[in-house]
């Protein structure tokens, strides 16, 4: 199965630069687990990274305290194997980096209702300009008229959804800007799981969804 | 130790005379370097090869610096991140695949994870290849039909055929670690403009290497 829907090259420079906020760059990292064009794409901005590297040998002197930097790090310098880590085979929802962030499975986790038997656990990060939380929402289920203020990514885990024409899978990411106003379905075959990463409040079009949004911080 | 000491005081002119290895090279274009440091790092790898070390230490550690100052570390710490980063590059060689990677990458994502570990407050969450939800991809194992290097000397040729204004919005983000909204301050330009710029040289890059124009 192939990924349809992939991360935009902004987004992609941003995360490979490390400018991009810590809630989008855990999307973007699940994104790449899951997608080996993406990772393609990425690769391309890193071999850039090198080659403005390789331009700037050009111009720059040795300064003086290198030779001591060198020196202390051959001082210093003692080959220990790194011990490798066994990641645990259970559970296949979850791609890392995003499953280091959730600490379980989806069945183990503490969901909190957000109202149409949708349910939302929110990541902690040390990010505070964007909110990053997983989303259930029931097979067959919509989520409310919804528009944005800021910029919405939302990657699908398991199950699917319909958005704007289109059918996203696991792995596809859905980006949603200012301009949009959607309400996306999930499909009927089973919940579906998602992550989604906001840099400003949803803003719905609907009262009782507005009302249900103060009190659980959508 | 004494050694290396000497190989560090080396002088571009004198890497010609230096025979054990073939630094004659090093005078040649960067893409070449390039190649010859990636050898050396394989050499380090497999045999702890000082001398090699050296050579990669003189090689990246004033661009390093560079980079470090122009992403705005403070020039007191910088002597302390290069430390970091080179002592890194020797004790992971052995994760170093020249398969996958150019030297330069791989020491530019090395220095740039030292320089989030020390003065970014957020993560920077990164993929894990080993995790068994993984999805590898059909060339995975390096067999594309360019090497890395054949890769790197055409993405630095297409950056060469980018507009400037495309090319300063990579050089900004990529090697100045200033975001969008920076650089839509400094050039005085809207950041949906920063942004769209952004997508347009990636997509074109991707395009010189055979995939498609478009985000999809």
């Amino acid at each position: 199965m192939s990924i349809q829907h992939h991360i935009h090259g902004d987004l992609l420079l941003a995360y490979c630069a490390a400018t991009l906020d810590e809630g989008a760059s855990i999307l973007v990292a699940t994104h790449l687990a899951l997608c080996s064009d993406c990772r393609s794409d990425a690769e391309i901005v890193e071999t850039l990274g090198g080659i403005f590297l390789e331009n700037a040998t050009t111009n720059q002197k040795q300064e003086k305290s290198d030779q001591k930097i060198f020196a202390s790090i051959i001082k210093s310098h003692q080959s220990t194997a790194s011990a490798s880590s066994k990641s645990s085979l259970d559970s296949f929802v979850f791609p890392e980096p995003l499953r280091s962030y959730i600490g379980g499975d989806p069945d183990e986790l503490d969901w909190q209702p957000v109202g149409g038997g949708i349910r939302q656990f929110l990541i902690k990060t040390h990010d505070s300009q964007t909110t990053a939380r997983l989303l259930m929402i029931p097979a067959g289920k919509r989520v409310p008229d919804h528009g944005h203020q800021g910029f919405e990514a939302t990657l699908v885990l398991s199950g699917s959804f319909y958005d704007r024409d289109s059918w996203y899978r696991r792995g596809d990411v859905s980006i949603a800007d200012s301009t949009v106003i959607h309400h996306p379905a999930a499909g009927p075959e089973e919940d579906c799981i998602c992550l989604a990463v906001t840099d400003a409040k949803l803003k719905f079009r609907s009262p009782l969804p507005r009302l249900f949004q103060k009190f659980h911080g959508i | 130790m004494k050694k290396a000491a000497k190989i560090i005081s080396l002088n571009p002119e004198q890497y010609t005379n230096y025979s054990s290895k073939d630094l004659s090279k090093v005078n040649k274009p960067p893409d070449q370097i390039s190649r010859v440091m990636s050898d050396y790092l394989v050499a380090v790898a497999e045999h702890q090869d000082q001398e090699a070390f050296a050579e990669i230490f003189n090689y990246y550690a004033p661009s390093v610096r560079l980079y470090l100052l122009r992403n705005g570390v403070d020039a007191s710490k910088v002597d302390d991140i290069i430390q970091e980063t080179f002592a890194a590059v020797w004790a992971k060689s052995s994760q170093y695949d020249c398969n996958r990677a150019t030297a330069s990458t791989w020491i530019f994502t090395i220095a740039r994870n030292k320089r989030i570990d020390a003065f970014r407050r957020e993560n920077r969450p990164e993929f894990n290849p080993n995790d068994p939800t993984f999805q590898p991809s059909f060339f995975e194992s390096g067999e594309q039909a360019m090497t890395v290097q054949e890769r790197a000397v055409t993405i630095r040729d297409a950056l060469t055929q980018l507009s400037p204004e495309q090319r300063e919005i990579l050089q900004f983000s990529l090697f100045e670690g200033q975001s969008y909204t920076t650089i839509a301050i400094r050039l005085g330009i809207p950041l949906g403009t920063v942004k769209s710029r952004a997508r347009l040289a990636i997509g074109k890059l991707r395009l010189a290497l055979g995939g498609q124009g478009e985000d999809l």
